[in-house]
């Protein structure tokens, strides 16, 4: 019963705060709101058993993700207000798209039971191993290659964003590496020999 | 009891949304960003949803590598409406016309 109860918390949630990201008049409160969405989608997530996606999806898209949205909502100076003039012209249009596509989805979902997909009535949760441990087997043998795969995924993408964003500014003053170990001694170092009371000139 | 189809509905629904956001917010590239973010949270709901009711783990790396696609396309996404903001100082998709495609 509690499982039932949660599903339809979290559902609702999961799609009411979905519909105000798009409808929100302010973008930092569609930030927030996808927030909201990203959290209600790691608790359905716990309830069918997969507890390290959930964390994923927590750390990942909220910490990371959403963050980074909303230093970019806040950070440009946007006026959003002349972005939205096309809204109530494309809205008949878009809904109408949007009914015939989730008609076409839930007769999909309401169909595939009639094809070979054949899903028990429960989750299948008689693993004897935790979701993580069962997880990370699976990751490091048979799996190994995608996920070294998606690692050189996020390094590229890393790259691509620091070199697509960085712009060299002339005042800043860089190192010189090769200037400094050429550096000698003679030219670094002077003796001299003041006299008392005149002071040295550097 | 919930079954497999009240995931693949919830999904199908946010999937529906995630359109509609494209369609609707035209203009606003950031917003289309995040139409996109949860197009691929709904799919990834069911790839879990399938993966829990198969009682098949594989779903769940599917599903990861689902967010970390996602985690790369935000950051090379906003990078470049970063840039583009620089150079035009607006972030309207009309606007994108400098290489006439």
């Amino acid at each position: 019963m509690i499982t039932v109860i949660a599903f339809y918390l979290f559902a609702t949630f999961t799609v009411t705060s979905a519909l105000l990201v798009i409808f929100a008049r302010n973008p930092v409160h569609s930030v927030l709101w996808l927030i909201v969405a990203f959290f209600n989608a790691a608790g359905l997530m716990l309830l069918l058993g997969a507890e390290f996606i959930a964390m994923l999806i927590v750390i990942v898209y909220v910490g990371a993700v959403a963050v980074l949205f909303l230093f970019i909502v806040m950070m440009l100076n946007v006026d959003f207000a002349a972005l939205r003039s096309g809204f109530t012209r494309n809205l008949p249009f878009g809904i109408l798209i949007a009914l015939v596509l989730l008609a076409e989805m839930i007769i999909a979902i309401a169909a595939h039971k009639a094809g070979p997909v054949t899903a028990g009535l429960t989750p299948n949760m008689v693993n004897p191993q935790p979701n993580i441990v069962a997880l990370g087997e699976l990751l490091y043998t048979r799996f190994l290659m995608p996920f070294e795969l998606a690692g050189l995924i996020l390094l590229v993408a890393m790259i691509g964003a620091i070199v697509l964003t960085h712009r060299s500014r002339g005042d800043a003053r860089g190192q010189n590496i090769s200037r400094q170990v050429d550096r000698k001694s003679s030219e670094a170092v002077r003796n001299m020999q003041p006299q008392s009371g005149e002071g040295m000139t550097l | 009891m919930i079954g497999l189809t009240h995931y693949l509905a919830v999904a199908a629904i946010l999937f529906t949304i995630g359109v509609l956001g494209i369609f609707l917010n035209r203009k606003n590239i950031i917003l289309m960003l995040m139409a996109i973010e949860l197009i691929l949270l709904a799919v990834n709901i069911n790839l879990v949803a399938f993966s829990a009711y198969l009682g098949d783990l594989t779903g769940q790396v599917f599903a990861m590598f689902v967010l970390t696609v996602a985690a790369a396309e935000a950051a090379i996404g906003l990078a470049i409406l970063v840039i583009f903001f620089r150079r035009r100082g607006s972030i309207a998709v009309d606007d994108v016309n400098r290489m006439r495609g």
